[in-house]
């Protein structure tokens, strides 16, 4: 092992340990009295009158999906926007290329029904 | 970077199988929807047609051999040579799938979308000099494989396969981005020839052991992939539960492709600290051909025990990798191409003799098969010989040459032990091959109907290779010889 | 004149034709209903003989199977009069080696890709006629040819008729490929492929379990051999750089014999490995008597006369490098010695006429062995010609007393055939002189030429001979054994077979004369050098391998030469013939004129009787070491191991997700006895790979993946 690295994972070593030492001398010294309220979500408010984790309809899954596909590949289109001048029509074909594969995606899944909430 | 990036039109001429390829998918895939039921099986024709045309642009692109899109992608022999292989396995793979699909009432179109991207991701593997585009390529094909695992959604044997393929597949591959992480922040470039010259130069190069956990890291993803051992564990199970005609094309295709990415990685980019990594092949190689054969001897089903012969054959290759010298490289190669062929066309008597639902999936359920459709079951016979390695098939000369390179790498130990168990391996083959010839029909070869004509074609042809890999080898040697010599 | 020379490649091929012909267009020449394919012999016999099998066509006279019956051995004459031909023209030619190459398998530069030069280092679609393979092709024609007519006979009953002659065919393809093949390369695509049609023939009755069960066992144990074959094979390629019979040995002249265990050691010890699984020598012998499963004629044919007899063949072929390496010559006499008396031994008290007469032929090849191992080669090619023809008699002859008994072959229960199937009886009965060693039959000289050749060459001993010596009294014994139990004395034939017994026809009984003449005169051709009053013409076949084994002699022959002492050999001729003599009249005193000793002897030596008939429970030990225990044991292992991860995944997963909302829910209600649930979750922690082990939850898959990581990992950072 290299001494240079020694260290590096010294470091992190200490680190951990001073993260955990805080920790346990937080707990040593602060009073522990819970009660009810205290241990509530929240003391204002509506109160929780069910679990965060319930189950949800699987289409919204799909729609979901639909979502973060035609959202967020839309931000490649960003770097191409911001140096378009540059790119000149060569960036244009490769942006239409682009666009072009995502317009047949979303035909395939218009055509397969996964825009329906039947 | 220059202010104006056009590449030049010999580039889009290198990637032209992947873009036909993309291209045929996406047809595949649009039309699948848009046509009637009855006429979808005509899509399977048109993913076959589009395999063809790729496997003609791959020669267009070997005619313009050279680096591509600033080195990320490099046309040699060695891209050339494992994308036909990848192509071939996936044209077999779609003439298997043509029946199987209307028997199992699936749609065809995604599914021939998935194949055709899949060998687009094998495609860009085979091609790639450069590690994020490795990535990318492994991720193409492993997803689409992923999906084509599960494919008959019903099936709750798909739905496993597909799930435990998938989550293990990302924990694996998350261990080989981290490995890309680790060398790129060592050396400081993702480039293969890059990599090596910084490792190759005593003053650049970072200390060893770093150098060490990066190829450890980069090789659970490869070994997992290739599924060599510890990282097999997958196989049998995804292999069994995944539709036959899949298992036939992930057993051949993304198997050759992620062992090309390997061996490129390995033998360019690593190859100066090979003294490194070669312990840590060689007690691979070594535990694979073990838990593949000794596992193999007991299974009665014949996807699983195709899939750990699949994994021991894994095993024959490492020990080529652990060679580490060009006659390796070749000798793997070669020993892919031939496997390809025997495995595809097991794979291919599995489909055809299965029937819906795969219900005959058992070795004692092909008995007597020789008496029924003596041609089918002599062209297995012929398969699974290969498998063992008799002279004048394909199998043979692959492990002739892989242990020829074994020995001249001084690896004596491993040759001697992956002989011993190629001769255990006879074992469990020709126990199938009993069972085909020397048993009474029962109740599944009775009723079994003759292989439907495009199963035929994947039948006769995976056979055909097989025969003339074993008496002709110098035809697809000479290229793999001349190929083994990759860029540095 | 046709220039037969120049077609030595077409001798493959005529039975190859012959095989394609019959496995393709059989079925539509004799056409039957599959349920009645192969028959055992038994069964199929009585069955003919009720007239049941004319009634399906089955008969031999029908004309499809007449042209199968035309075809079958057709094709093997051909090969006999071309081998004949080109023999002939051999032994006209002054260099006597003549090489035909048709087509270059492997290109050379692929193993110098360098471009190491114009030198051919390539392996070939070549033959090559010398002296040694002109031994070997005219033994396989013609023995294989008498073999074929015979089972024309044998065969006639049974169903599968076509695919019997198919296969045969296919065997003389590959045996012929194999003796006449030019580089190693090549030998072993014959060597490969007698395997096969060998596990062909044997699971030929395949109703019966125990059929296909021994065709497996022949096929698994030679592979073990071919592994240490191909390991030899390619060692020798990394060393020479050439697999070619002439170039391996141009290499090796003009080297010194290595003084330790060197490379050349190895190579060899490797290739005698592959030969040990071929021609059934300790340790891998276990499957020739299971062999019998076979057909007889197939018996005679690949597992008597030819193709056990391929390893013989490729020491003699490999004898330059032999006779460089005495360490590995001295293992290959040893091992030979202690195959012959240990095979001899375990045959003196079998009932199975088949198997009495398999271990027989494992003993015998022990003795062309020990010859090939003391550097008497062109004598372990002699017996291994010899042999040939006596075994493949008494195997024939075996059989016509199976098919005359309609398929009983436990001598028990023979018994007084004598004067029922003439023919068969005195055929058996001069090969049974001739394997005993009694003048001047066949089997005399080689043998004594053997015994001779390990007392008096430097790479024997005087122990090796006295081995050899008792392996012949026993030999002696248990051939007469077989004879007197089978053929004297009272009849103990079950009511059945005692009505069916019957001479078997001409097409049967014709060979068996044939080989009968070679097995008596055969052997002339090889007299001993003492003596001297019948002149070199009788001394013919050691001059005719002279050139072949020139080189592998020159190292040690003067040696020889000065030691030769003709006394001695005139004494140790006597005694063994008188030893073998002693063996006959041991037999016949105990199962002819004492029938009641043998039963006291049993009673009295019940441990030794034990351990000969149980094969020194070889068989057992095996089954115990390497079946169960390491192949199935481990396989078990591995699957179960598998088994369990299966469902530990699906379980670990399913852990996992209940794991992390688990623990999202403590984690909201950890401040207030955070302390109390740390202790608790530590606990789980620690116990979890505890309850892991107890519940069968082995481990899961990505447990497995991470433990590999770990353990890739630990490699580096440990060094």
């Amino acid at each position: 092992m290299p001494q240079g690295y020694v260290l590096l994972f010294l470091f992190m070593a200490i680190a951990l340990a001073f993260v955990l030492a805080l920790l346990l001398l937080a707990k040593i010294l602060r009073p522990s009295s819970p009660f009810e309220t205290k241990l509530e979500a929240y003391e204002c408010g509506i109160k929780a009158v069910s679990d965060a984790r319930g189950r949800y309809a699987v289409r919204y899954y799909i729609i979901a999906i639909l979502f973060v596909i035609f959202d967020v590949e839309t931000i490649f289109l960003f770097p191409w926007a911001v140096r378009y001048k540059v790119l000149g029509w060569f960036g244009v074909a490769e942006v239409a290329v682009f666009l072009g594969i995502l317009i047949v995606g979303y035909i395939w899944a218009y055509k397969k029904g996964a825009l329906e909430w039947v | 970077m220059p202010a104006s990036y056009i590449p030049p039109w010999e580039d889009l001429l290198r990637v032209l199988p992947e873009i036909v390829l993309t291209v045929g998918g996406t047809i595949a895939m649009v039309l699948e929807p848009l046509l009637r039921p009855e006429k979808k099986r005509r899509l399977g024709w048109l993913a076959l047609a589009a395999l063809l045309v790729a496997l003609w642009a791959t020669a267009v692109a070997h005619v313009f051999a050279g680096p591509a899109f600033r080195a990320m992608i490099i046309v040699d022999g060695f891209a050339t040579f494992f994308r036909a292989l990848v192509i071939v396995v996936g044209a077999l793979a779609v003439l298997c799938s043509l029946n199987y699909l209307e028997r199992e009432r699936a749609d065809s179109g995604e599914y021939y979308a998935l194949v055709l991207f899949s060998v687009v991701g094998q495609c860009l593997m085979a091609a790639s000099n450069e590690l994020i585009m490795i990535f990318i390529g492994l991720e193409i094909s492993s997803i689409s494989t992923y999906v084509l695992a599960g494919y008959l959604r019903d099936d709750v044997r798909n739905n496993e396969s597909a799930i435990k393929y998938f989550l293990l597949g990302s924990f694996a591959t998350a261990f080989l981005l981290y490995g890309i992480a680790w060398i790129y922040g060592l050396t400081g470039s993702t480039d293969l020839s890059e990599i090596r010259r910084v490792l190759a130069n005593p003053e650049l190069a970072p200390a060893g052991a770093l150098v060490g956990v990066s190829a450890a890291l980069m090789f659970v993803g490869f070994a997992f992939k290739v599924s060599a051992a510890p990282f097999q564990i997958w196989t049998p199970d995804v292999y069994q539960g995944a539709p036959a005609p899949v298992t036939a094309f992930m057993s051949a295709g993304p198997k050759a492709a992620a062992f090309a990415i390997f061996l490129r990685v390995y033998m360019t980019a690593f190859e100066p600290v090979a003294s490194r990594w070669e312990p840590v092949v060689w007690l691979s190689a070594l535990a694979t051909m073990l838990v593949g054969n000794f596992a193999a001897l007991v299974q009665n089903n014949l996807k699983r025990l195709l899939a750990y012969s699949s994994i021991a054959h894994a095993g024959y290759v490492m020990v080529a990798v652990t060679a580490h010298s060009e006659i390796g490289t070749a000798a793997a190669m070669f020993y892919l191409v031939a496997y390809a062929f025997m495995n595809v066309g097991a794979f291919a008597v599995v489909t055809h003799f299965a029937r819906e639902r795969e219900r005959y999936v058992n070795v004692d359920d092909l008995a007597g098969l020789a008496q029924r459709q003596p041609v089918t079951a002599a062209l297995f016979a012929l398969f699974l010989l290969s498998l063992i390695g008799i002279p004048l098939t394909g199998g043979f000369f692959g492990k002739f040459y892989i242990f020829k390179a074994a020995l001249e790498a001084n690896l004596y130990w491993l040759t001697g032990i992956g002989l011993l168990n190629s001769a255990l391996a006879a074992y469990y083959y020709l126990r199938i091959i009993v069972v085909m010839y020397f048993h009474e029909p029962g109740e599944a070869a009775a009723t079994l109907a003759p292989p439907a004509p495009a199963l035929k074609v994947a039948l006769w042809s995976s056979a055909v290779a097989t025969l003339v890999l074993g008496v002709f080898p110098s035809l697809v040697l000479d290229f793999a010889g001349k190929s083994a010599t990759l860029a540095r | 004149m046709v220039n037969f020379l120049d077609l030595i490649w077409l001798i493959p091929l005529f039975p190859l034709a012959g095989a394609v012909t019959m496995l393709l267009a059989g079925r539509r020449l004799d056409p039957q209903p599959p349920s009645e394919v192969a028959l055992a012999p038994g069964v199929a016999a009585a069955s003919g003989g009720n007239g049941h099998g004319d009634a399906h066509g089955h008969h031999p006279a029908a004309p499809g199977r007449f042209l199968i019956s035309l075809i079958g051995p057709g094709t093997v004459l051909l090969s006999l009069l071309f081998s004949a031909g080109a023999v002939i023209q051999l032994a006209g030619l002054p260099e006597k080696v003549h090489e035909v190459v048709k087509y270059t398998w492997i290109p050379a530069f692929f193993f110098h890709p360098a471009g190491g030069g114009g030198a051919r280092l390539a392996a070939d679609f070549g033959f090559l006629l010398d002296p040694l393979s002109a031994v070997m092709i005219l033994v396989v024609t013609v023995v294989g040819f008498l073999i074929h007519v015979y089972s024309i006979g044998y065969m006639g009953h049974e169903g599968g008729y076509y695919r019997f002659f198919g296969y045969m065919n296919l065997f003389v393809f590959f045996m012929l490929t194999l003796v006449l093949a030019n580089n190693y390369l090549l030998l072993f695509v014959g060597w490969e492929g007698v395997g096969l049609s060998s596990y062909l023939l044997i699971g030929f009755y395949f109703h019966k379990k125990s059929a296909g069960d021994a065709g497996k066992k022949a096929f698994v144990v030679n592979r073990i051999g071919d592994a240490g074959f191909i390991m030899g094979m390619l060692l020798m390629l990394a060393t020479f750089g050439t697999v070619r019979f002439v170039d391996v040995n141009a290499a090796l002249a003009g080297r010194e014999p290595e003084t330790g265990f060197g490379v050349l050691s190895a190579i060899a010890l490797l290739l005698f490995i592959g030969a040990t699984g071929k021609s059934a020598q300790i340790p891998l012998f276990t499957w020739l008597p299971d062999a019998m499963e076979g057909p007889t004629p197939v018996s005679a044919l690949i597992h008597a006369a030819t193709m056990v007899t391929a390893g013989v063949y490729m020491v003699a072929r490999s004898s330059a490098l032999f006779a460089l390496t005495p360490q590995t010559s001295f293992l290959v006499a040893a091992v030979g010695a202690a195959t012959a008396i240990l095979a001899a031994s375990i045959a003196l008290v079998q009932n199975d006429i088949k198997r009495v007469l398999a271990y027989s032929t494992v003993s015998q090849l022990g003795y062309m062995f020990l010859a090939a191992g003391v550097g008497a080669y062109w004598v372990a090619i002699f017996h291994l010609y010899t042999h040939a023809f006596f075994k493949a008699l008494l195997f024939l002859g075996a059989g016509s007393v199976i098919h005359a008994l309609g398929g009983e072959q436990d001598i028990r229960r023979m018994g007084g055939l004598k004067d029922k199937i003439p023919v068969t009886y005195r055929t058996m009965w001069i090969a049974s002189l001739a394997i005993a060693g009694i003048p001047p039959l066949a089997g005399f000289f080689s043998k004594d030429e053997i015994l001779w050749q390990t007392w008096s060459s430097p790479l024997g001993s005087k122990a090796l001979w006295a081995v050899g010596v008792v392996t012949a009294f026993m030999t002696a014994f248990y051939m007469w054994r077989l004879m007197f139990l089978t053929f004297h004395g009272r009849p103990r034939l079950s009511e059945e077979a005692s009505r069916h017994v019957h001479e078997s026809p001409p097409v049967m009984t014709v060979p068996l004369v044939a080989l009968a003449a070679g097995s008596v005169a055969a052997g002339w051709i090889g007299m001993p050098k003492i003596w001297t009053w019948f002149g070199e013409g009788f001394r013919l076949f050691e001059h005719w391998l002279a050139p072949v084994f020139a080189a592998a002699t020159a190292h040690w022959h003067a040696h020889a030469e000065a030691h030769h002492d003709v006394s001695i050999e005139w004494a140790l001729m006597i005694l063994s013939v008188v030893i073998a003599a002693a063996g006959i009249a041991l037999a016949r005193h105990l199962y002819l004129v004492r029938p009641d000793a043998p039963e006291a002897i049993r009673q009295r030596a019940a441990p030794v009787y034990n351990v000969l008939y149980n094969k020194w429970y070889v068989d057992e030990i095996y089954d115990f070491l390497f079946v169960n225990g390491l192949a199935k044991g481990g396989g078990s292992l591995l699957s179960r191991f598998d088994a369990a991860v299966v469902d530990g995944g699906v379980n670990g997963t399913g852990w996992l997700t209940r794991f992390t909302s688990t623990l999202s829910v403590w984690w909201d209600t950890w401040v207030v006895d955070g302390s109390v649930r740390l202790i608790a979750f530590t606990v789980k922690m620690f116990s979890y790979p505890a309850r892991l082990l107890q519940t069968g939850y082995l481990q899961s898959y990505a447990l497995v993946i991470l433990v590999g990581v770990a353990v890739a990992l630990g490699y580096y950072l440990m060094r």
